[in-house]
């Protein structure tokens, strides 16, 4: 695990995904800094997210699937406190 | 099946390449939606867009149409095919656009 954002909705987010998915790797990068101003930045920050995900769950799974699981580990996060989260889901020695 | 579900099901039926959206094609209200309008056009093909912020119904109703909670979806040929993440990936493998112009044939 390369970082680990400090802000309580990272730290969630995290918490959930390595709970439901056992990740051999993850970065979460908060991006809400680039989106200040515009709609779906409500001003606290932690809305804008970028994952990169490996785990051994997202084998023989295709693309759809793989995210479904990212989605589900994540719940209501996902309506309530993220607006955007964009996912690169791998399978351990997937580049 | 609930009216909404029924709109969608038109909808992805009657139009092979299909884009539910934030915002127009030319004015997308969303990053993500914008960048699947980008892929879309680059692919070279004609697709049709349902801007979801104009109707609230089909905005919650897509999202349990295809057990996807987010915002932009794709379908081809009636078929789910992604949100704007897969939708790039599928683009830099050139996965897409065999997919489009296959349905194009």
């Amino acid at each position: 695990m390369s970082d680990k954002p400090n802000g309580p909705v990272a730290s969630e987010m995290i918490r959930r995904l390595t709970e439901a998915l056992e990740p051999t790797r993850m970065h979460l990068d908060d991006q809400s800094d680039h989106h200040i101003g515009h709609a779906g930045h409500d001003g606290r920050g932690e809305s804008h997210f970028a994952l990169t995900i490996e785990s051994a769950a997202f084998e023989g799974r295709n693309r759809i699937e793989r995210q479904r699981l990212v989605y589900r580990a994540l719940g209501e996060l996902l309506d309530e406190q993220v607006h955007a989260l964009s996912i690169r889901a791998l399978a351990p020695g997937e580049a | 099946m609930s009216d909404v579900k029924e709109r969608i099901d038109q909808l992805v039926k009657d139009n092979d390449v299909v884009l539910f959206m934030k915002g127009s094609k030319l004015f997308p209200q969303c990053g993500f939606s914008s960048r699947a309008v980008a892929i879309l056009d680059r692919s070279n093909v004609e697709f049709e867009t349902v801007d979801v912020l104009q109707d609230q119904e089909i905005r919650q109703g897509i999202k349990e149409y295809s057990d996807w909670p987010t915002i932009p979806q794709l379908y081809v040929k009636g078929e789910f095919v992604g949100g704007s993440d897969i939708m790039m990936e599928m683009f830099e493998s050139g996965e897409l656009q065999a997919l489009l112009s296959v349905e194009k044939a």
